[in-house]
Formats: structure tokens, C-alpha cells, sequence
């Protein structure tokens, strides 16, 4: 016999009980740690040994940082305010900024003017960045170049103009040309750009650059950080035109070209930019004219965009592998010609494809560019090795030094990095 | 029955090399060809009438006279008055031992940080990740300076170690941190220690044989043998018998302080030891991404449906993920140790004597042969690199998905 039938049950709760909140364990900031941190004994001896580790960095750095000094003439003063505590001697950076930033030799009364130029820089990045700008302002972007050049090495206005001149001059031939066939057009753009050039190299004044409005700065005189930046933005711009030719050579039916893309591609990657840097220093002057001097600073743009172009080649080339083959085949029945067909269908959605890998190599490169210490320039790897590190007041300021140029560098390639990744998230037009 | 035919082809006429596609590429290449012809031809003259003026010409002979420098760091024996090409050959082997060291540490570093970023532990995977990040996007020459820096700022110099109030002390009583360079024990071969070695090598075939032996045991009979214990039994026990059967052929050469400097032992210099470890660690936080990728590139599906299969938590990681995910992981392992050979070649920054440093720097400065020597580096540097590139090209086709 069973209770239940006899109905003789004591009592039953008529009513649900109220709900009674988690165990305190289970809740917040404790359930939280004891899933994240501390879910298995090897996992809470893992999470002590990283807690362990995090305490011996901050406790060897946090007291050097927040003891620094700012204000002192030398290192020796540093010493002396310290009176051996462990502290940074700060007022390297406070003293010499101007030397880290924009090298020994910059007269300092223009510094303005790469500031302005910097400042710059970023209006006219803008719109390339970021595509919800109104395009208008790409107007200023391909201004941009010649007002910089202008801007960091002052002399005549003329230069800069003439050179803008000549690129307008070969823009109006190509879309004067372009409607009856790509080569005619680009061809015909590039040696009107050449005359311009040519006649007007004729028309500038000898020594149109002594009494100019901005006073010249020689390429020597270049250094710092804003020598890194400099090369990093040139290089990475000049060279993904150049990339994107390579790419397409590299894919072409013609067995001469696609062989000429590839020895070069494959010669560049297989090197280290040193001895490419290298050549630029000490054997690029033979292979120009006897009596040409082609500046250090252009030898290593060239350098380097060679450098470059071969990485950017080979991401882009990827870029065209992933697209279907149907886009090839729909391009050619719309009897689109090959100009057309890579213009309008192929490099829209090759280019996109291949956005991350292009800054990827951009980071690198702008990494890379402190190697140019190496072959003797001044730039902010290479002012603290040589000049700063070699003064008699600054003779062992090692981490002050060494982590700003770090700072700068990891602020910089960081934020590129995270735009890159903003932007692929953004470009995403896959659904899923 | 009607037959297709092909339309009549005229005649071949001149402007068909613009406007007939089948002839237009032709055209092209040619100009190509003509372009390239005069490239060179006119970088070729300017060459020429620059060294005629410079009263240079192209000569390899300076390879065989003496270099007239010492090198602080030599593989094989080297001293001033070597030839140029004995000193280049010192770089290569210096070259090489840096790039293999850096790239089985860079590996180590790497697969760990990897490993634990995906960790279900929120601090470690932080950590891991701010050290990828850190790394990443510093470039590798500064950390180069850093750890230089390190080493010479930091570490005691060897007069510290001297006397009886010494502010420094080796440790354990065989490695001493110098600032010029970490002394390690070097061992001594004394008689028959190459049958010491010998076992040993038998033992490491010994341990292959016998992993070999169980997989195919549990594949025929289903039964499972332990490998992990007898692995290591047949590792070290044949060795160690040996060793003492033998009398202890095997010394080691520790490293004392003679006067004001270490002697004995081996020396690895601060140079090579900067170098080494900031490549490591830069390029460490590269793998550790690629291997992330790597693991994360196997779908959850195979590692569930592994584990509906009743495989315990480690065998689904060797036999299902790790197989899936090395396929993944390895191309660009690869080429990250081809950047590891190239980055080497910042040794010039901190004086490490590589190929670079010898051959492009000394060599090149004293003679001023700078064309001979920069293309003998590069001509260096892309055998490296094809070299390379074809074993991976041979690994790639071995573990391609074999399709219908």
C-alpha cells in the first residue's frame, strides 16, 4: 500500500516557494573567476604563475616610470635628484624631443613646417581611410604629395608645381585618349607628363630656391622619427601602384613579361632589406649618370619601393587567385577588353581581398624602416645610437630612450593594425 | 554532314601587331624586350664609364688576399691573416648558427604562446596576447638594441666576479653572466666517448623503432602498449650504462676566472646572445599567431565528433586536431624561418660577425670592392631562400588534400 492512496498526506506547499538567489559562488565576480581563472587545479597554478609574473614586471617598472624625472640638464643630475632610488631619468626625452622627433640637423625654427605637414598628412589620408568621407576631399589628397614636399624641404614653390603640372598635363592626354584604347591613353599620359617636365626644367630660374618664401633644407639634414614616418608613407604609397603591376605581370600569358615579374619578385623577397639598403648606399651611385648626384634619402625610396612592391605583388596575386574564375569569364563575355576587364571587374574585388595583407606589409615596412641606421641615417633608431647616446650628458640613458622610439613605434603600428582589422569587418559584404 | 570551318584568314598585314589580339602580345613583348635590352644596356655603360672613372674594375681577387681583421666569434678556425673568403665563410657559418638557434627558439616561444592564448584562462590568454601584440608591432632592431643593451648595461663584467667581496657569482658554479658574453661548461672528449655517442644515437632510432612497433601492434591486434615511460627508459638508460661502463669518458670543461677574464668553457658572446634571443622572441610572437590560426582552423565539429568516437582529450589533440592543424601552421612557419634567416642579418647592428658583418661590412670597407661583395651576399641570401622555398614547395604537395 502506497501513502498516495490513502490520502493521508501531512501537507503539501500549495504555493511555489519564492526563489532564493544563487549560492554565492555561483554569481559575479567569483563565478566569474572561478570559470576564468581557477576552473582546474593546473589552471589556478597557471593563473598564479601569470598573476606572479605580472606583479614582478609592474613592481620593476611602475616605481621606475613614476619616480622619473623631467627636468634636469644630465644624467649626472639625475643621479643626484634620485640619490640612488630607482627612478627614470625622463628629462632626456623633455631635453632632446626635437632631435628624437626630427633629427640633429632640421633647423629648428622650421620644425613647423614637417609639424604642419604631419597634421596634414592626416586630412589628406582621410578619405583613402576612411570611404564615408565625402570624395570631395580627395581633391586634397592628390594635392597632398607636392604640399608636403614643399612643406619639409622648402625651396622654390615652382618645383612642386611644375611636378603637379606634369601629372595633371599626363591626366588630361589619358582621359583625352583612354575611350579609344587603355595603351594610347597611358601611354600617351606618360609622355605628356614628360614634356611638361622637360620644359618646364627649362623655365624654373637657376637659383630660384635662395630667396624662396620656405628656405631649403637639404635631404641630409633629414633624421628622426620624422624621417621613419617619411619613408614608411612614400614608400608604402609608391609602391602599391607598382605592386599591382607586378601582380598582373606575374599573371600574364606572355612569357617574356610574367618572366620578367617573377625573377624580379622573387630576386627582391629572397634578400634582406640590409643588402638592399646596402645597394642604395654604396652601389646604386654607380649605376646613374657620371654626373648626376641622386641624393641618399631618393636612392633609399627606390630601395625600398623595390622592396616593397615585391611583398605587395605577391599579396595582391593572392588576391586575384581567390576571385572565381566566373568573374574572369563574365568580364570577357560582356567583351570587356583586358584594361577594362581588370579596371571595372578584377581589381575592385581583388584589392579588397587583399586590404589586410597590403597593411600587414605596410606595418612591416614601416618597422623596417629603422634599418636605414644601419647604412649611417639619422633616424630615430639611429640618433639614439649615435648622437644622443654619444653626448657627454646622456652617456648610459638607455631605457628612456630605447622605449620611447618603442612607444612610438608600438602606438603607431597598433593603431594601423586595428584599422585594418575595423576595416575588414567593415569591407565584409559576405553574409553570414 | 555540315563542318564548321574556320573563317577565311586573310593575309598577315602589319597593323594586325595593334589590333589583332592574337598578334598583339607579340608586339608587346617585344617593346618589352627592347625596353629591357636598353635598361640595362644604359644602367651596364653607366656602370662601366663610373668605375673607368673611378679607376675601379670588376676583379675577385681580393677574395684571396688577407683580411686583416679578427673575428670576435669563429665555428672554425680563423685568425687575420686568413683570406677575405675564409672571413666570409666564418659569416656563413655564423650566420647559420644564429638563424638555427633562433629558429628552434622562436618555435618553442611561439607554439607556447600560441597554445596559450587560447587558453580558457582569461589572465594567461591577456598575457599571451599582449605579448603578441607587444612584439609584434615593435620592430625587431630596437628589440635587438634592447637585449644588447641589456647585456652589456646590465650584466656584471667579469672583474665582479673576482676577489672575496664579489657582487657577483657564477651559477652553479659552471654558467658565469658576463657582460662580455655567457660562459657555459664545454664538454671534453676523452677515449671512448664515441661509443658514448654511438649508444645514444641507437637509443634515439631505438625510441622511433618502438613507437613505430606500437602504432602498428595496435593497428594489427587492437592492443595498446605505454609509450610514453619506455620511450623514456630507452632514452636515457642505455646511455647512462654506457657512460659509467665506460668510465666516464665524457668530462666537462668548466669555465674559471683566470685573471681578469674567463677562460675555459665556451664562450657565447653578448653579440650572438642579443641576437639570438631578440629574434627569438619577435618572430616567436609571429608563430604564436600562425599556430593560433592554425588550431583555430579545425572546425569544433572534428573535435566533437572525435570525442563521440570515445577518444580521450589527448589523443583527439594528436590524432585529430594536431594533423589538421600542422598543415595549416607549417607554410608559414616556414617562411617565418626564411625571415628569421633575413633578419639575421641585422648581426651588424651589434657587431655579431654574420655574413653581412663580414663579407658587406669589414670586407667591403677595407676594399672597397662594394659590387662584388653585395652581390655575393645577395647571391648568399637567395640560395638560402630558394633553398627554402623548395622544401616547402615539397612539403606543401605531400600534405595537400588529396581530392577526387
Amino acid at each position: 500500500m502506497s501513502e498516495s492512496q490513502n490520502n493521508q498526506t501531512a501537507f503539501v506547499r500549495t504555493e511555489t516557494i519564492p526563489q532564493s538567489p544563487p549560492p554565492f559562488t555561483a554569481t559575479g565576480p567569483v563565478k566569474w573567476m572561478r570559470e576564468n581563472l581557477f576552473a582546474t587545479p593546473a589552471n589556478a597554478l597557471l593563473s598564479i604563475v601569470a598573476a606572479y609574473l605580472i606583479y614582478l614586471i609592474l613592481a620593476a617598472t611602475l616605481p621606475w616610470i613614476l619616480n622619473g624625472v623631467w627636468n634636469t640638464d644630465s644624467l649626472a643630475e639625475c643621479r643626484e635628484v634620485l640619490q640612488g632610488e630607482s627612478g627614470a631619468c625622463f628629462s632626456v626625452l623633455s631635453e632632446r624631443w626635437n632631435q628624437l622627433l626630427f633629427g640633429f640637423k632640421y633647423p629648428v625654427e622650421y620644425y613647423w613646417r614637417p609639424a604642419l605637414a604631419f597634421v596634414l598628412l592626416g586630412v589628406a589620408a582621410a578619405p583613402v581611410l576612411f570611404f564615408d568621407l565625402p570624395r570631395k576631399m580627395l581633391a586634397f589628397t592628390v594635392i597632398y604629395p607636392f604640399l608636403a614636399f614643399w612643406l619639409i624641404w622648402g625651396g622654390t614653390i615652382l618645383a612642386p608645381i611644375l611636378a603637379f603640372a606634369g601629372f595633371v598635363a599626363g591626366y588630361v592626354v589619358y582621359s583625352r585618349f583612354v575611350k579609344n584604347s587603355f595603351a594610347t591613353g597611358f601611354f600617351g599620359g606618360i609622355v605628356a607628363a614628360f614634356v611638361v617636365w622637360t620644359i618646364g626644367g627649362f623655365l624654373i630660374p637657376e637659383g630660384a630656391s635662395d630667396n624662396a618664401m620656405l628656405g631649403a633644407v637639404p635631404s641630409r639634414d633629414l633624421g628622426g622619427f620624422m624621417l621613419n614616418m617619411m619613408l614608411g608613407v612614400t614608400c608604402v604609397s609608391l609602391s602599391v601602384p607598382l605592386g599591382i603591376a607586378l601582380a598582373l605581370g606575374r599573371q600574364s600569358r606572355m612569357p617574356l613579361i610574367k618572366m620578367i615579374c617573377v625573377v624580379f619578385i622573387e630576386f627582391i623577397r629572397g634578400v634582406p632589406l640590409i643588402t638592399l639598403l646596402f645597394v642604395a648606399s654604396v652601389m646604386l651611385a654607380y649605376f646613374f649618370p657620371p654626373e648626376s648626384s641622386v641624393d641618399l634619402f631618393l636612392r633609399v625610396v627606390i630601395m625600398i619601393t623595390m622592396f616593397s612592391a615585391a611583398y605587395i605583388a605577391e599579396v595582391i596575386r593572392g588576391g586575384l587567385a581567390a576571385l572565381p574564375k566566373g568573374q574572369y569569364e563574365a568580364a570577357d563575355s560582356l567583351g570587356l577588353d583586358y584594361a577594362q576587364a581588370m579596371r571595372l571587374i578584377i581589381l575592385p574585388q581583388a584589392l579588397k581581398i587583399s586590404i589586410p595583407g597590403i597593411v600587414n606589409i605596410a606595418v612591416g615596412l614601416f618597422k623596417d624602416t629603422t634599418l636605414v641606421s644601419v647604412i649611417s641615417m639619422f633616424d630615430i633608431l639611429g640618433m639614439i645610437r649615435g648622437p644622443i647616446l654619444a653626448s657627454t650628458e646622456w652617456n648610459g640613458v638607455y631605457w628612456e630612450l630605447l622605449g620611447f622610439a618603442a612607444l612610438l613605434f608600438f602606438v603607431t603600428c597598433y593603431g594601423i593594425s586595428q584599422y585594418s582589422q575595423w576595416l575588414e569587418r567593415r569591407l565584409a559584404t559576405d553574409h553570414r | 554532314m555540315a563542318t564548321i570551318t574556320d573563317p577565311p584568314q586573310g593575309a598577315f598585314r602589319l597593323s594586325m601587331l595593334i589590333n589583332d589580339t592574337r598578334y598583339r602580345s607579340l608586339t608587346f613583348q617585344a617593346i618589352a624586350l627592347l625596353a629591357l635590352i636598353v635598361a640595362f644596356a644604359y644602367l651596364g655603360n653607366n656602370l662601366m664609364s663610373n668605375l673607368r672613372a673611378a679607376g675601379l674594375n670588376i676583379d675577385w681577387g681580393f677574395l684571396g688576399s688577407a683580411a686583416g681583421y679578427d673575428i670576435n666569434q669563429t665555428l672554425i678556425s680563423y685568425d687575420s691573416q686568413d683570406s677575405n673568403a675564409r672571413a666570409a665563410v666564418v659569416g656563413i657559418l655564423n650566420t647559420l648558427l644564429v638563424a638555427f638557434l633562433a629558429c628552434v627558439t622562436a618555435t618553442i616561444f611561439g607554439v607556447i604562446a600560441g597554445v596559450l592564448r587560447l587558453s580558457n584562462n582569461w589572465l594567461v590568454s591577456k598575457l599571451m596576447s599582449w605579448y603578441v601584440e607587444i612584439f609584434r608591432n615593435i620592430p625587431v632592431l630596437i628589440w635587438i638594441v634592447i637585449i644588447f643593451t641589456i647585456m652589456i648595461a646590465v650584466l656584471p663584467g667579469p672583474r665582479e666576479f673576482r676577489g672575496d667581496d664579489a657582487t657577483a657569482s657564477m651559477v652553479m658554479n659552471a654558467f658565469a653572466f658576463t657582460n662580455r658574453g655567457i660562459y657555459i661548461p664545454a664538454p671534453v672528449w676523452g677515449p671512448g666517448s664515441m661509443v658514448v655517442v654511438a649508444t645514444f644515437l641507437a637509443s634515439v632510432i631505438g625510441v622511433f623503432a618502438y613507437r613505430r612497433y606500437a602504432t602498428k601492434l595496435l593497428y594489427d591486434t587492437g592492443k595498446l602498449l605505454p609509450t610514453f615511460l619506455p620511450s623514456l627508459g630507452i632514452f636515457f638508460v642505455p646511455t647512462i650504462l654506457m657512460f659509467f661502463i665506460m668510465g666516464q669518458p665524457i668530462g666537462l670543461d668548466l669555465p674559471a676566472l683566470k685573471g681578469f677574464n674567463f677562460s675555459g668553457g665556451i664562450k657565447v658572446g653578448g653579440p650572438l646572445i642579443a641576437l639570438w634571443f631578440a629574434l627569438s622572441i619577435y618572430t616567436g610572437a609571429f608563430i604564436a599567431e600562425n599556430v593560433r590560426a592554425g588550431i583555430q582552423a579545425v572546425s569544433k565539429g572534428q573535435t566533437e565528433a572525435a570525442a563521440a568516437l570515445g577518444l580521450r582529450p589527448g589523443r583527439v589533440m594528436k590524432l585529430v586536431v594536431l594533423p589538421q592543424a600542422l598543415r595549416v601552421i607549417i607554410p608559414p612557419l616556414i617562411s617565418q624561418y626564411l625571415n628569421i634567416t633575413k633578419n639575421s642579418s641585422l648581426a651588424i647592428a651589434v657587431g655579431y660577425a654574420d655574413i653581412t658583418a663580414t663579407l658587406g661590412g669589414v670586407t667591403l670597407n677595407q676594399t672597397g670592392r662594394a659590387i662584388e661583395c653585395v652581390l655575393l651576399l645577395m647571391l648568399f641570401y637567395l640560395t638560402i631562400s630558394l633553398a627554402i622555398s623548395t622544401v616547402m614547395n615539397v612539403y606543401n604537395n605531400a600534405v595537400k588534400l588529396k581530392e577526387r
